[in-house]
Parts: C-alpha cells; structure tokens; sequence
C-alpha cells in the first residue's frame, strides 16, 4: 500500500512537474512550512491533496470551502496555478463554491458537431454538462471517459476575452490618436498622445531604422502593433480585478502566435544573402554537416526563445507577486496573529514587485519587439560579410 | 504541463484577434499616425530650412547695405571736397580779377593824376608867364625903355623858372 502510493504519487509528480517547476522556488520553502504543520494536524500534505482524483479533491474543497481555519485550507501552489491559468470562467472573489465568477461561453468542436453553451453550466466542475465535464485542471473533457475523441476547445475563455478587451482598448486608443493627428496636421500631439509618441518615435528611430536599415519603414506597423499589444496587456494582466488580471501575455499560446507571426514575417522578408548564409555559408564545404544544422536550429530557435522569454517573465512575475501574498494565508494556517503580522511586510513587497512588473511590462514588450526587430533586420540585410 | 502547453482555442482567437489588431492598426491607426508624424517632421525641417535661408539672405542684405552706406560715404567725402576746392578756386578767381581791377584803377587814376598835372603846369606855367608880363608890365610902366636889357635879364629869369617848375 505504501509502495503502491509512493509509485502513484512519483507518476504525479512527474506529470506535473512541468506545472510545478515555475511555482517551486517559491512556494517550495512556504509549502515546507505549510506541509510540516499540516502533517502534524493531519496527516495529509498537500501534495497528496492536489494528487487525489476529481471527486475526492471536489470533496476536500468542500470540506474547507467556509472554513478558512481548517489546517489544510490553503494550498499557495494551486491557487497560484489556478491564478495565472487559464479558465472558462472569470473568478471575481469568494472560493470554492462560493465563488462568484463571470461565466464565459464555452465552444467545443468534436466529430458530434460544434456545441455552445455557457461554463455556469458545469458549476466549477462538479456537474457534467451535455456530454461534457471539466476536469480538475479546468479542461473541458468527455463526460464518458472511455471516449477519446479529440474535442476542439475554442471557447471564449478567461484569457480569450482578456485578449478581446485588451485589443480593442488598444484598436480604440490608437484609431481615436490617429483622428487627433489628422485633426490637428503639423501641432505638437497632446495628453496621452505625449505619451504614445515618444514610444513610437522610440521604437522608429531607436529599434525599427538601426537594426533593420533603408526598409524599416515597412515593418512599422508590425513592430508597433507587437509592441503595443503586448505592453497592454502585460499592463492590463498587473490590473488585480476585472477586466485585468488574466495572464494574457504570460501564456505560452498567446506568445507562441506573436513569435509565430515574428518567424513568418522573417522567413517571407529573407532575402538571398539570409538563405545563403543558412545554406550556403562561407565554409569549407565539409563543415555544412555541421553548419546547416545549426543555421536551420537557429532559426526555429530565435522565435522559441522569444515565445519563452514573454511567456516565462510574465508568468514569474504573477507568480511572484501571488506567492508574497500567500505568505499571508500559509502564516495565517499555522496561526491568525501571525497571518496579521506577515500581511503588511507581505503587501510591502507585493507592492514592490508590482510596480518592479511595471518595469518588466516595458521591458518585455520592448525586448520583443527588438529582437523581432534584429531578426528582421537580418533577414533583409543587403550586404553579406 | 498545462502551462506549457498552448491550447488550440487560445492560438485560435489569439490568430484571429492579432491578424485583425494588425489590420485595422496598420490601415487606420499606423499608417495615418506615421505619416502625420513623417508631415510633421518633414514641415519642421523645412521650416528650419527656411529659417537659416532667411538668415543668410538677411546677412547678404546686410552686407549690401554696408556696401552702400560706404560707398554713399565716399560719395559724399568726395561731393564736399569738389565743393571745397571749387569754393577756394571762386574765391581766388575772385581775389584776382578784383586785384587785376584795382590795379587797372590805380593805373587809370595815376594817368588821370599825371593829365591833370600837366594841366595845371601848364596852366600854372600860363598864368606865371602872364603874371610875369603884368609884372614885367609894371616894371615897364615904371621904367619903360628904361632899361631894355634888364628886360631881357627878366624874361631869361622867367625862362628858367618855368623849365625848372615843367622839370
């Protein structure tokens, strides 16, 4: 039985080691902590709660939903995870069962046929809907588990309709900056508009012309629109409520169709000196079996490390900030006055790291678009060396 | 592994939602916003451009204006040294012919003098020799043909009175 459970828990940990790994350096000493306690109440570690199947994790929760005092009654690893993932609906407070969301449609594609209804429908989980469960990583799956038909998910998600709103906030601000500036031909912009010029006229002279040359002006508005929706939404995902809040940017999905569109984009402006060189370079003919493959790796790995680089930083970032607010929670497990005593120093340096993501909401934003830029503009380069 | 793994539905609106972003950034907000920016630029270079043009024109037209006011100086230093000199040349002629005159005068009046001397010598010479016969007459009548060679002492007198008065 000992074995039997050691095996099933490495098999689980194993699986979620991936999902673990950017939480852990965090969480790992808070979970120490929160974990030694527990095992003298309980018995139990989180872990072994997070690893329990569906129906005895719902049952778990259930049994702490109201109980904020129960020793196993936060978990700063799950509900980290449950932060910065995405989800079918939008959690606006309370947990558990109590929890008020924004349901968001769900829109699933099967061999059946396209099904649209709204996530309420599952009840966070508990209740199948139309053939259809969540599981407990919020994954809409069958409700029959011995189907494996594949099911399309193109529900609108909590990260879908971040991405909604954070474009047209976007499409409106820059259309209504575009009417000033028809409007007032040749005057100096004004209010917001300041604001947004400098970095335009930043990501132009500074960026876009020194490392792509004479035709940087056609990649403008691919440059700009990079930059500025991923600032917006890196500075809408730090919005701790509504319409911010989601981990937009921070998602491997949204920043793996940016770096997709930065790879096509570099691939259709590669001229004949940017082929030659990855296939015809300047070395003995001998060494292309070393070569080659390195130049074609370089080029799937240029977009890649863009796709991590926004994905990882952003993701830590909210990893962060979640984790020192958790000391609050994990302190308050082991005792409410010392819960008290941690929370100012816990927000202090939640406060910190917000306004340090501030910082990195630019940063990244400017770092992608000047590397797409830098990979652009050795894609067009004229001369060859 | 969630997190790491993109979801379909999300690479889908997000390939949706960023080809439209891009549109519509590119067609209606990118595009008018450089090139206003691109007008801006370009009227605040040539502006410029005209500013340093206008300044150098006006350094030229400065530059000929000095000229000039120069060139009027010469003008006019020149102007009042033909006028000294002529008014030194009107003065001189003027001295001259009024000396000239004077000169002419004097002559004319020393003439006159020398004239009317000889006039009056002569006169006077008529009169003493008329004086003198009324006085030889005198004489005479007191001693007439008294004594003719005391006349003649008398007229030879006279004589040489007369040379030595025309003398």
């Amino acid at each position: 039985m000992k074995m039997q459970s050691t095996e099933n828990q490495c098999t689980s940990v194993g699986v979620r080691f991936g999902k673990f790994v950017f939480a852990l350096f965090l969480t790992l000493f808070f979970n120490n902590v929160g974990i030694a306690n527990d095992n003298h109440s309980s018995n139990t570690n989180s872990e072994d709660v997070e690893h329990h199947d569906a129906e005895s994790h719902e049952a778990s929760t259930h049994e702490h939903a109201g109980s904020h005092e129960a020793a196993k009654g936060f978990e700063p690893g799950k509900m980290i995870m449950e932060h910065i993932a995405d989800a079918h609906d939008w959690h606006l407070w309370g947990e558990g069962d109590h929890s008020v969301s924004i349901p968001l449609p769900v829109i699933l594609y099967t061999s059946e046929g396209l099904s649209v209804f709204s996530s309420s429908n599952f009840h966070h989980g508990h209740s199948p809907y139309n053939g259809f469960k969540l599981n407990h990583e919020g994954v809409v799956t069958w409700e029959d588990e011995t189907k494996t038909d594949v099911i399309y998910d193109l529900s609108i998600t909590k990260n879908v309709l971040a991405l909604f709103i954070g474009s047209i906030f976007l499409i409106v601000l820059v259309i209504k900056m575009a009417r000033h500036y028809a409007a007032n031909t040749g005057k100096a912009p004004k209010g917001i508009y300041n604001l947004i010029e400098p970095l335009i006229l930043f990501l132009r002279d500074d960026i876009a012309r020194p490392t792509i040359g004479k035709k940087a002006d056609n990649y403008m508005s691919l440059l700009l629109s990079i930059f500025f929706f991923i600032f917006t939404l890196n500075l809408f995902g730090l919005i701790p409520v509504f319409p911010g809040g989601a981990n937009v940017t921070g998602n491997i999905s949204v920043t793996m169709v940016l770096a997709l569109v930065v790879f096509i984009t570099v691939t259709i402006s590669g001229n004949k000196y940017y082929w030659k060189h990855i296939f015809m370079p300047d070395v003995p003919v001998w060494m292309y079996v070393i070569i080659i493959p390195i130049e074609i790796l370089g080029v799937v790995l240029k977009p890649f490390v863009l796709m991590l680089r926004l994905f990882a930083n952003i993701t830590a970032g909210h990893i962060i900030i979640l984790g020192f607010f958790s000391l609050i929670f994990i302190f308050g497990n082991m005792n409410a006055g010392l819960g008290y005593a941690v929370s100012p120093l816990s927000v202090a340096f939640t406060l910190f790291m917000s306004v340090l993501e501030l910082l990195v909401a630019f940063l990244q934003a400017f770092v992608f678009t000047l590397l797409s830029s830098i990979y652009i503009g050795m894609a067009v380069e004229e001369h060859h060396h | 592994m969630q997190l790491v793994t993109p979801a379909i539905g999300l690479v889908f609106w997000m390939l949706v939602t960023f080809s439209i972003l891009l549109f519509i950034l590119k067609k209606f907000a990118w595009g008018p916003i450089l090139g206003s920016i691109k007008d801006r630029e370009d009227s605040i270079n040539q502006s410029l451009s005209q500013a340093e043009q206008a300044r150098n024109e006006m350094a030229k037209l400065q530059g000929e204006n000095e000229q000039l006011l120069a060139q009027a100086r010469q003008e006019r230093d020149a102007m009042l040294k033909e006028a000294r000199e002529m008014k030194e040349k009107i003065v001189g002629d003027a001295k001259s012919s009024a000396e000239e005159e004077a000169k002419k005068v004097m002559a004319r009046a020393s003439d006159e003098i020398n004239k009317q001397k000889s006039a009056a010598m002569d006169e006077l010479k008529k009169e003493i020799a008329s004086f003198s016969v009324q006085i030889a007459e005198k004489l005479l009548a007191e001693s007439l043909s008294n004594n003719e060679a005391q006349q003649k002492l008398i007229s030879h007198h006279l004589n040489e009175l007369t040379q030595k008065a025309q003398a």
